[in-house]
């Protein structure tokens, strides 16, 4: 007899389950919930505060706002950041300020923890919301961050 | 030949691994099996594949960077790991943060174990033979993931938390997406007990197997929900409260029978609340700063400080042993699935290999947190 309940009981809850599936075969169209993502890269909008790669903003100018002070480097847990400065005579007041030669970052070591750009006082690097990043050399991921020819904006001090 | 006529076939007991590459293993977890025919015999596991020193990188590192290690441990409960260092240096400190950063650290701590209990579920139907369970459970987990990207910046590795506070504010949209996440994880939860719960395959498969008892539990130092399916009242969050956990309600998950199904059902119940948690908490948080402002370079007094708190795995404790300095002179983790795995081997002798994995879905393990 428990032959036979077993048998009512296995095809009952395959049932059950498959019945909870085809619901959801049927209303696919209305609540769809993947995104076909390589086709739609034109529209795919990432969060803001997205952790992507960092980055220096140059304005028009093509001036930034690091100072070189630093403290991006010495937050970085695993040496991602390097930067090489120098002290240089400022034009505006004709006295030696330091000043970025390099600002260079190590993509491929970075592990997204944040803490260089918290850690900045001026707000001089930034997140990025790029995510595509795979490059056929390692070397590609090595990035200076300030622009050729740029310099530091006027009116920001450490 | 003379011994398959006379009925008489010898068998001897031998070795197999399985893993460290195993798509039931979850990870780079080597068990060398000792079996007789299907009956496993013995079970001795081999770690070190993906040991990455994190004790002693802490060592090389500030308090602000240790943190960012931790995520890499368990990575399912990626928030309650940076919750347990922060804990543990502002103890040290004496440094009381805010109640807004205790009840923005307590929604987190509960959504991610919300998140790894999700992404554990799926797994265990899939490794029981079930694929329909991963993609119900991951279309969950995804709403959780895009609420942590929103406020944090990232999915998994979150970072989120400093010693003092909270790296910066809640998302405009956090309160009112988890809102919304909340209605559907209500009706989406009663799906899964119809898919997978009541399934008489699951239930023959789970039932009476790797049986765990409490004194057993015990003395192997077993904690979480694995221990918690055998009758031990552990919980962190209900024996030593921290962040906000003393001002809310909810139930110790507890089940008495110690067997696959009792951790199963631990964990489906742990979800819900979960979730009571999370309603308990959302339309009250509180208005305050989101950080207690402490030095650039974080000096701990001398000492030994410890603190401990509940992840998805079970019980997570830190040790900072420290000589006044800007490192920790040694740092200890004591991670839950360590402590968890060394049971295994008790509870699966004698049972069948197809037996050893139902267990090992049920024990949830993640590998990188055994090896750390």
């Amino acid at each position: 007899m428990s032959y036979f309940s077993d048998i009512y009981s296995g095809i009952k809850t395959l049932l059950t389950g498959m019945r909870v599936t085809g619901g959801h075969f049927v209303r696919i169209r209305s609540e769809n919930i993947t995104q076909l993502y390589p086709d739609n890269r034109d529209t795919l909008q990432m969060f803001e505060r997205f952790r992507g790669e960092v980055v220096m903003p140059h304005d028009e100018n093509n001036e930034h706002r690091c100072t070189g002070c630093q403290s991006c480097e010495i937050a970085c847990p695993n040496g991602s950041i390097e930067i090489i400065w120098d002290r240089q005579v400022d034009p505006a007041t004709g006295k030696k300020k330091k000043m970025i030669d390099k600002h260079i970052y190590h993509l491929s070591m970075c592990t997204m923890c944040g803490l260089c750009i918290n850690a900045c006082p001026t707000d001089a690097i930034v997140w990025a919301q790029n995510f595509e990043n795979a490059v056929y050399d390692r070397s590609a991921l090595t990035k200076v961050l300030n622009q050729p020819g740029s310099k530091l904006k006027a009116g920001i001090e450490e | 030949m003379e011994q398959l006529t006379n009925n008489k076939i010898k068998t001897e007991e031998y070795f197999i691994n399985m893993g460290p590459q195993h798509p039931a293993a979850h990870g780079v977890l080597r068990l060398l099996l000792t079996i007789d025919g299907e009956i496993i015999k013995n079970v001795d596991p081999d770690l070190g594949y993906i040991h990455r020193s994190i004790e002693k990188m802490c060592e090389r590192d500030s308090y602000q960077q240790i943190v960012h290690l931790t995520d890499r441990m368990d990575y399912l409960s990626s928030h309650i790991n940076n919750g347990a260092v922060c804990l543990a240096v502002e103890k040290a400190l004496e440094l009381e943060v805010t109640d807004r950063v205790k009840v923005i650290r307590t929604i987190f701590d509960e959504l991610t174990r919300l998140a790894s209990h999700l992404l554990w579920w799926g797994v265990m139907g899939m490794d029981l033979g079930a694929l329909t369970t991963y993609f119900y459970a991951f279309r969950d987990r995804e709403m959780i993931n895009d609420i942590f990207e929103e406020t944090c910046g990232a999915r998994l590795t979150m970072n989120y938390y400093v010693p003092g506070g909270l790296m910066f504010d809640l998302h405009p949209n956090f309160v009112n997406r988890v809102k919304k996440f909340l209605v559907d994880i209500k009706e989406h939860l009663p799906e899964y007990d119809r898919l997978l719960t009541g399934n008489v395959i699951f239930q023959k498969r789970t039932k009476g197997i790797g049986l765990l008892s409490k004194e057993d539990a015990i003395s192997y130092g077993v904690t979480g929900p694995v221990a918690r399916g055998s009758g031990v009242h552990c919980d962190v969050r209900k024996t030593h409260p921290y962040h906000a956990y003393d001002r809310v309600d909810f139930e110790e998950a507890l089940f008495t029978e110690g067997d696959t199904f009792a951790r199963y059902k631990v964990r489906i119940k742990e979800m819900w609340e979960s979730i009571s948690i999370v309603e308990q908490l959302i339309d009250n948080i509180p208005e305050g700063d989101i950080k207690v402002p402490t030095k650039a370079v974080i000096k701990l007094p001398k000492g030994e400080f410890y603190q401990r708190v509940e992840t998805a795995r079970g019980e997570l404790g830190v040790y900072i042993n420290s000589t006044g300095t800007k490192n920790p002179y040694r740092l200890k983790f004591r991670s839950p699935g360590f402590s968890n795995l060394s049971v295994l081997n008790h509870i699966s002798k004698g049972g069948k290999i197809a037996d050893l994995v139902a267990i090992m879905a049920s024990f949830d393990f993640v590998i990188p947190d055994i090896d750390r």
